[in-house]
Parts: structure tokens; C-alpha cells; sequence
């Protein structure tokens, strides 16, 4: 109780402050997100269809495709952030501000998720591939009627982890002035000598973090008729 | 109905070569309910799927209805097999649907909705009322039965089955053979049944092609077996195999051994 009165205490001295800064993570995350299903789920679906064992295989294709995601995945991040820049100053005209932020954000949600996908549709019985080719189907009603049906929880559960990785990536969003949560407790808390206000940041996100996963967990729990 | 002419598969990965069939020539009747029998990889599967052209032939000509399916373009060929319904040894129901959504399947690919012929397959094969339930909520026999209704949804004229009974017990596999019977029956569908197990060739098919390392060596008119005998129940027919019926795996495993003594009784009166 007394630790819960010291975190509602020392964010209240902050109040408009920290409201500002969840919205700003909140934005960063959801247009990440929106990257994520709209270009790392297709991306992570083509690697597996154009995989040499797939049933599309497209060598070309794939390994092109499997480099670039290894590499968005591979240079640490604080340098991606750095390194993309200019890109982003092409692409918005500023390189500044949440929504700038949100780029780099994309391209990694983006990899990431493709390689979840990826990973979740390459548990999916290689019979399921078999019957809808049996069934006359075309390779778009393979994606929408036989793979995501059969992968939709794995593929519920891999973005709940993207969703808590961003979380994560999004807290040094500060550097380009993307603000949000990160960027609040490292002001106030640390540069600032807050500290109850870090910890009382830090505390939050640990229990924000618990809530997404309890939830995706739920939710492909509910959605998976695989077991019993 | 079915033709092959002087049909060949070689599999291809890399560098390596597979021989699985060479030059099989055969036909089968409308209406006719053929075995394919062979041992493990004597090429039955590959035979049944060069059949809707999930694999195409390395030489020779597979004809459908007079149709070379090799000669269609890809979406002309899928249209053609959906009017050919396969039958798995695993069954490949997809998890997440129910059983009358896994039959209702093959028509949604086709932008068809009729739950009223949907509930009428599940009727034929005695799963009406499963129709809510999830594949891992049935036994394989049960699994099977669906997946025989998903095959009958499109009103096949030709029914593909790859061992529709070995990942069953003997129960669940007569239930099944029942199944694919009634459907020769009433629905007048061609049927090519592969199976390693001869008592279910024996108890249904026509004919049955024998397959040997890739080769076709020759083709059996079953003889049919005596009036199968059906039972109201598993314990029934348990204690009719136990108790001393005359079951034929009796008589199989009792063969053997009167060949054995009749053996050891000629060379002693020869020694
Ligand atoms: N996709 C494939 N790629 C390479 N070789 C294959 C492939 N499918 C089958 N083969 C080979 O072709 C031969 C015939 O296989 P097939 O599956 O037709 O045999 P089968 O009679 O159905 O055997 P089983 O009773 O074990 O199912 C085997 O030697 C097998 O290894
Ligand atoms: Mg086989």
C-alpha cells in the first residue's frame, strides 16, 4: 500500500507530463504495430511459401527476403535509429518528433514479425498444405482458408511478444525526440534526480507488460481448438 | 474414367534421382471400386496422386473423364480437382473448424454456402451429431468419417483414398470401410482405394492393381470375401473372434503352422 501511495504520489507531481508521454508511446507502438500485421506478416507468409521446401519456391526471392530481415534484426538498435535518419527526414521531412520515432520502430516490428510468422506457419502440418492443394485451392485461399485459420493463435502469441519487444525498443525514442515513457523517466527520474518517479515509471511498465501478455495468452487460448 | 498410358515418375530433388513408378498402364470403369495394393514405397501414393495431378506424370499420359489434366492451365487443372475427392490416412481436418465447417470447406473455395447439403453429408457418414465439434474432440474413426463427408461435399464422381484405415483400430477402420461402401452404393462413385492391408481390399474392391518396387505386375479380381459378418458392437465382435468364431485371422494364424507340421511330416516320411 505505502509503495502504491509513493508511485501515485510522485506521478501526480507529473501529471500532464506523463500523460503525454504514455499517448506518445502509445502512438509509436500502435503505428509499429500497424507495420507489423501490414508489411512483417505478408513478408513472413512469402518467406514461407518461397522457402526451397515451400510451395512456392523462389530462391531469389527468399534469400532476398531472409537477408533483410536478418539484417533490420542484427545492427543494435540505437544505431538503426541513428542510421535511418536520413531516410526518415526523406520520408516525413523531419526526422524529429513521435512520429519520426515511429519509423525505425516499423522496420523492426516489421522484421520481427516476419520472422515469427515465418516460424509459426512452419509448425503447421505439411497435410494441411497437401489437402488444400487436393481441394483445388489457390494460393491466396491457401493463405486465408487452411494457413492463418490453422496458425492464428501462434500468430496471436508472436505479435503479443513484437507488442512487448516495441515496449521495450520504444524507450530510447528520446534520441529523436520521439518522447514517450522511456524518454519520461530517463528526464525526470534520472537527469532530473527523481528517482522515485524512474522507479515508479519502470513499475508501471513491468505491470503494462504483464497485462499485454496475460491478454494475448487469453485471447490465443481461446482461439486455438488444436487440444482437448 | 481413369486412364493411364505407360505412365512413369521419377522424383527429382537436387541431384538425386527417385524412381517411384515406371510405365504403369491401366484403367479403371466408371463406377468401379479399384485396390492398389504394394508394399511401403512400392509407389502407391504416387500412383493415386498422379491421379488430380498433385504430382505430374515424367512420362506418359494420365486421362480423367477423356481429360489430360498435364494439358489444362493451373486454374482450369484446380477446378478439375475439386471435382475429385481425396481421402488422407491422417485425415487433415483442420484443427480450428468444426466438423461441418471442415465439410463445408471444399464449396467455401468455391463461393458456395449450403448448410443444408453440409448437414446432409455429415448425415450419410452418421456424424450429424458432431457437427459442432472439433476434430480433437473425435476419435479417428469419427475424424475419418468427416473427412469422408468433406470429400462427397463437392458431389465427387471419383473418390481418392490414401489408407483411409491404417492410423485406425479394426473397429474404427470397419466403420470407415462401411462408410466408403455405402458411397459406392448409393452415390455411384468411382472409388481408388490404396491400402497395404489386404482384408480391407479384399472385403471392397473389384479389382486390385499389385504394385512392386515402381512396377505394376498385374491386376486381381477380388474374390469377395464370405457375407461380411457386422456386428452390433466392439464387445460383439470381440467375443465372436475370442469365443471361437471362424474369423479369418484365426484361420491366418492357424495356416501357417499346418503348413509347417504338413512340412515336417513329409520329410520325415522321406527321411
Ligand atoms: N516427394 C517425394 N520426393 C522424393 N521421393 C519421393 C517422394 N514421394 C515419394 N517418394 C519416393 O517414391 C517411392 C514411392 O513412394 P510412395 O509414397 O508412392 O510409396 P507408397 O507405396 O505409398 O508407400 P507407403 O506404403 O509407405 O505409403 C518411395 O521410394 C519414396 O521414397
Ligand atoms: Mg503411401
Amino acid at each position: 500500500m505505502e509503495l502504491l501511495d509513493a508511485v501515485g504520489e510522485s506521478l501526480a507531481s507529473r501529471r500532464g507530463e506523463i500523460i503525454q508521454a504514455v499517448v506518445e508511446t502509445i502512438a509509436m507502438i500502435g503505428n509499429a504495430l500497424l507495420a507489423a500485421v501490414l508489411v512483417g506478416l505478408p513478408g513472413g507468409t512469402l518467406l514461407y511459401l518461397t522457402r526451397p521446401a515451400g510451395p512456392h519456391p523462389r530462391r531469389t526471392l527468399h534469400a532476398a527476403l531472409d537477408a533483410a530481415v536478418n539484417v533490420v534484426r542484427s545492427v543494435p538498435f540505437l544505431l538503426f535509429v541513428v542510421a535511418l535518419i536520413p531516410f526518415t527526414r526523406w520520408l516525413l521531412g523531419t526526422s524529429f518528433g513521435t512520429l519520426a520515432a515511429s519509423v525505425p520502430l516499423a522496420f523492426v516490428a516489421a522484421a520481427l514479425y516476419a520472422r515469427f510468422s515465418e516460424q509459426t506457419l512452419l509448425e503447421i502440418p505439411p497435410q494441411t498444405v497437401e489437402l488444400s492443394r487436393a481441394l483445388g485451392a489457390s494460393t491466396w485461399q491457401l493463405i486465408t482458408r487452411f494457413l492463418y485459420p490453422e496458425a492464428r493463435s501462434g500468430l496471436v502469441l508472436s505479435l503479443t511478444t513484437v507488442t512487448i519487444s516495441l515496449i521495450s525498443y520504444s524507450t530510447i525514442m528520446g534520441v529523436v525526440g520521439g518522447g514517450g515513457v522511456g524518454d519520461f523517466a530517463i528526464r525526470y527520474g534520472y537527469q532530473a534526480y527523481e528517482p522515485e518517479l524512474m522507479y515508479s515509471t519502470i513499475l508501471i511498465m513491468v505491470v503494462i507488460v504483464m497485462l499485454i501478455q496475460a491478454a494475448g495468452t487469453q485471447l490465443a487460448r481461446r482461439l486455438d481448438r488444436r487440444g482437448r | 474414367m481413369i486412364e493411364l498410358a505407360g505412365v512413369s515418375k521419377t522424383y527429382r530433388r537436387g541431384g538425386d534421382e527417385a524412381p517411384a513408378l515406371h510405365d504403369v498402364s491401366l484403367t479403371v470403369a466408371r463406377g468401379e471400386m479399384l485396390g492398389v495394393v504394394g508394399e511401403s514405397g512400392s509407389g502407391k501414393s504416387t500412383l493415386l496422386r498422379l491421379i488430380n495431378h498433385l504430382e505430374a506424370p515424367t512420362a506418359g499420359t494420365v486421362h480423367v473423364d477423356g481429360e489430360d489434366l498435364a494439358r489444362l492451365a493451373p486454374r482450369a487443372r484446380r477446378r478439375r480437382r475439386r471435382r475429385i475427392g481425396m481421402v488422407f490416412q491422417q485425415f487433415n481436418l483442420l484443427a480450428n473448424k468444426t466438423a461441418a465447417a471442415n465439410v463445408a470447406l471444399p464449396l467455401a473455395l468455391q463461393r458456395r454456402r449450403d448448410a443444408e447439403h453440409v448437414r446432409r453429408m455429415l448425415e450419410f457418414v452418421g456424424m450429424a451429431d458432431h457437427a459442432a465439434s472439433y476434430p480433437a474432440q473425435l476419435s479417428g474413426g469419427q475424424q475419418q468419417r468427416v473427412a469422408i463427408a468433406r470429400a462427397l461435399s463437392t458431389d465427387p464422381h471419383l473418390l481418392l483414398c490414401d489408407e483411409p484405415t491404417s492410423a485406425l483400430d479394426d473397429h474404427h477402420a470397419s466403420e470407415v470401410m462401411e462408410t466408403l461402401a455405402a458411397v459406392r452404393r448409393e452415390l455411384d462413385t468411382t472409388i481408388v482405394l490404396v491400402s497395404h492391408e489386404l482384408d480391407v481390399v479384399r472385403g471392397s474392391c473389384d479389382r486390385a492393381a499389385i504394385l512392386e518396387e515402381g512396377r505394376l505386375t498385374g491386376v486381381a479380381d477380388v474374390v469377395a470375401p464370405p457375407p461380411a459378418q457386422t456386428f452390433s458392437s466392439y464387445a460383439a465382435r470381440v467375443r465372436h473372434v475370442l469365443e471361437g468364431g471362424s474369423d479369418r485371422r484365426e484361420s491366418e494364424l492357424r495356416e501357417p503352422r499346418e503348413a509347417r507340421e504338413a512340412a515336417a511330416a513329409r520329410e520325415e516320411g522321406a527321411a
